[in-house]
């Protein structure tokens, strides 16, 4: 079991034709994933890697029958890219573009409320089911099948994760980066309600980061609703105020979206934290252990 | 991108959003030029002279070479405004946010002094938990904002901005009248804000801060101050705007960091940093700090760095004189290791090392890049993980 993505989600690829987005598309095909076509805008009806090229999204998901897409469309093009996704009721919008205007991403997001489709990212690794399905960046290769769901807004440290859990034997149902942006589609709660919900699931790392309020959120809803162990880790604990740490929403302001702040709410809520980015896999390992006993 | 606050009025001003006269000066006789045309116009001999440094807390900011004398100056004549210009420019402001060598002031901005009657608090930004521009707004102008905020939240009025309607008049009224205006001052008010909320999308701005802004004893409404600063992503698309960046105002290094579209921030300590991943990088600097070490910078390399990138960042980190060691931190995904190993071992042929370096290598390309450093001959440590990584810099740089 897994969340999100399986062995037969079918994915497209927004902006195939593009260096990264054709890169990373072999590799998902390589990883076994069921990649159906890709859209660019003007090169419909050609081919790529085998697959059919359309102009729109609408040609491509009445084409393949796609019930996801990737988008590796450049920042100033990207948010139009979310929001033809959702006109053609893709079920999953997949945003790995880092770098979209805020404004840009405050009216994709307006746009998407009352659609059907869901987002994740922008500014985001993407998303992975072990052995089934790798939609976005992330090296396939430090996955493996297991009981543990891990959600993340920062991509290298989803990574740093992933490995210590296939390290120590856990492994992952699914991986979910949601990025680093102040704006974005799926959050915290929305992942654990998944993994809660997902039988397979067993465990759950979440991987926070300073700025904005997204982790206290979820500790309220960890305290309530979560009945799985859940550890936890905050990057940025050392950053100093006012600056902005490369991921535009990491920053401390106003003395709001502190590392404390966060590590004491995820505390309150019964979460485990590991004390540096390399307990990440034997924090996880003790809770389940715990558990177990 | 932060910028001054007289080009934040400036644009304010063409967007129809009504500030004080005023007039940008980089001397005194400028000063005085300005401060005889203001007179001039207004008839009010009372002229402010405002430090323009982008740091805030200017009002209670000092001078080191003239302790008694504040950022801002309320003056009677254009000789007076030449006189404190002359003090200003040139002089060290320190001010809560500057830190202790403060900032050399080289721009004044000279001001109608206005009558005033009240003070108010008006802030425009994103609220991340709406996802929608929310403009907010306080009787309690003039005051520490986030003082307010802490101690007394009901005093801070908010209206969330619909993206695809901007700010609506019945918004802008609501907050006219709860802020206690009435009449044609409240008329001036919604006029004030709808031209401000329309000013912030136009301009892709990040933030909008007047405080204050003035109701004067004649009933109207004007940004005494501007704290304007932009939306990084989306400069691509103003041009004209980049003009408006002050080098004085800018980290030299961050400036070059910038040339290579890399993410860096200078930091205190002396343990330089390279790292793929913003939230890695902050870790890498947390990890750092817990094993009793402190970082001198953080550093996102970016995900589809080039071998020159790299180098250009390495070479950031080594300008640094306070550098007691480095470390490297890579978790390949779309970067590979072989890539940041060819970027590294390049740098340290061109600039030298004179000072510890662990490279902590893992995903992509992984053992092709620890091959690279193996052979290079260079004096590398290597590391097995983040853990061992952070252990062996701080135990070598001290």
């Amino acid at each position: 079991m897994s969340v999100l993505v399986d062995k037969n989600t079918r994915l497209i690829v927004q902006g195939l034709t593009g260096k990264v987005g054709l890169f990373h598309a072999e590799q998902s095909l390589k990883y076994g994933t069921k990649v159906v076509g890709g859209t660019s805008p003007g090169k419909g009806g050609e081919s790529i890697l085998g697959l059919p090229v359309f102009d729109t999204v609408a040609d491509a998901v009445r084409g393949t029958g796609a019930d996801a897409t990737v988008i590796f469309v450049p920042p100033p093009f990207a948010a139009d890219a979310i929001m033809e996704a959702a006109d053609a009721e893709v079920p999953l919008i997949v945003c790995i573009t880092e770098g979209i205007p805020v404004a840009d991403m405050i009216k994709a997001k307006r746009y998407l409320q009352g659609r059907s489709s869901r987002l994740i990212g922008p500014n985001c690794p993407g998303i992975i089911t072990p052995d089934q399905c790798r939609i976005g960046i992330m090296p396939g290769y430090i996955h493996r099948p297991g009981r543990i769901g891990v959600v993340s807004r920062s991509g290298t440290l989803t990574y740093e994760a992933v490995h210590q859990l296939t390290a120590l034997g856990l492994g992952q149902t699914t991986a979910i980066g949601i990025g680093g942006d102040p704006v974005n589609g799926t959050n915290f709660v929305d992942c654990l309600r998944l993994f809660q919900e997902d039988p397979a699931t067993e465990g759950i790392v979440m991987i926070g980061e300073i700025g904005g309020s997204a982790e206290e959120d979820a500790a309220a809803f960890i305290k309530d609703h979560v009945t799985k162990p859940v550890i936890g880790f905050i990057a940025g604990r050392t950053a100093p105020p006012g600056k902005r740490m490369g991921h535009a929403g990491a920053i401390i302001s106003g003395g709001k979206g502190t590392a404390d702040a966060k590590l004491d709410a995820l505390k309150d809520a019964g979460v485990a934290i590991a004390e540096t980015p390399s307990d990440l896999g034997s924090t996880m390992a003790a809770a389940m252990a715990k558990r177990a006993s | 991108m932060k910028i001054h606050e007289y080009q934040g009025k400036e644009l304010l001003r063409a967007a129809g959003v009504p500030v004080p006269l005023s007039q940008v000066a980089f001397s005194a006789a400028e000063a005085k030029a300005a401060a005889a045309e203001i007179i001039r116009r207004t008839g009010n001999e009372v002229v402010v002279v405002k430090t323009q440094i982008h740091a805030g807390g200017r009002g209670k900011g000092r001078f080191k070479e003239y302790p008694e004398l504040g950022g801002v100056k309320v003056v009677k004549g254009a000789q007076a405004a030449h006189d404190i210009a002359e003090k200003m420019l040139g002089s060290t402001l320190v001010t809560i946010q500057t830190g202790d060598e403060g900032k050399k002031v080289q721009r004044l901005l000279i001001e109608q002094g206005m009558n005033i009657a009240r003070e108010l608090y008006i802030g425009l930004t994103l609220d991340r938990a709406t996802s929608r521009v929310t403009i907010m707004a306080s009787t309690e102008g003039g005051m520490d904002i986030e003082e307010v905020a802490e101690h007394t939240p009901e005093k801070i009025l908010r209206e969330a901005i619909d993206p695809a309607i901007g700010l609506a008049a019945f918004q802008a009224r609501k907050l006219a009248y709860a802020l206690g205006l009435r009449g044609a001052t409240a008329h001036r008010m919604v006029t004030f804000l709808q031209a401000l909320a329309g000013a912030y999308e136009r301009l892709d701005a990040a933030l909008f801060e007047i405080n204050p802004l003035v109701i004067t004893a004649e009933g109207d409404v004007l940004a005494l101050d501007a704290k304007v600063s932009f939306d990084d992503n989306a400069l691509y698309r103003h041009k004209d705007l980049e003009a408006l960046r002050d080098p004085d105002e800018e980290d030299p290094a961050e400036l070059e960091a910038k040339k290579w579209d890399l993410s860096y921030v200078n930091l205190t300590g002396s343990i330089g940093c390279m790292v793929n991943g913003a939230g890695l990088a902050m870790a890498t600097m947390d990890i750092i700090k817990h094993f009793g070490g402190e970082p001198a910078n953080f550093l996102d390399v970016g995900g589809g760095a080039t071998a020159e990138r790299v180098t250009a960042a390495f070479k950031l980190i080594t300008r640094d004189p306070s550098i007691k060691g480095i470390l490297v931190n890579i978790f390949g995904g779309i970067m590979k290791c072989d890539t940041i190993a060819t970027g590294v071992i390049t740098a340290v042929k061109e600039v030298g090392l004179s000072v510890p370096l662990v490279v902590r290598l893992e995903g992509t390309n992984v053992e092709l890049g620890k091959k690279l450093l193996d052979e290079s001959g260079l004096n590398v440590v290597t590391a097995s993980s983040l853990r061992d990584a952070a252990a062996k810099i701080v135990e070598m740089s001290q």
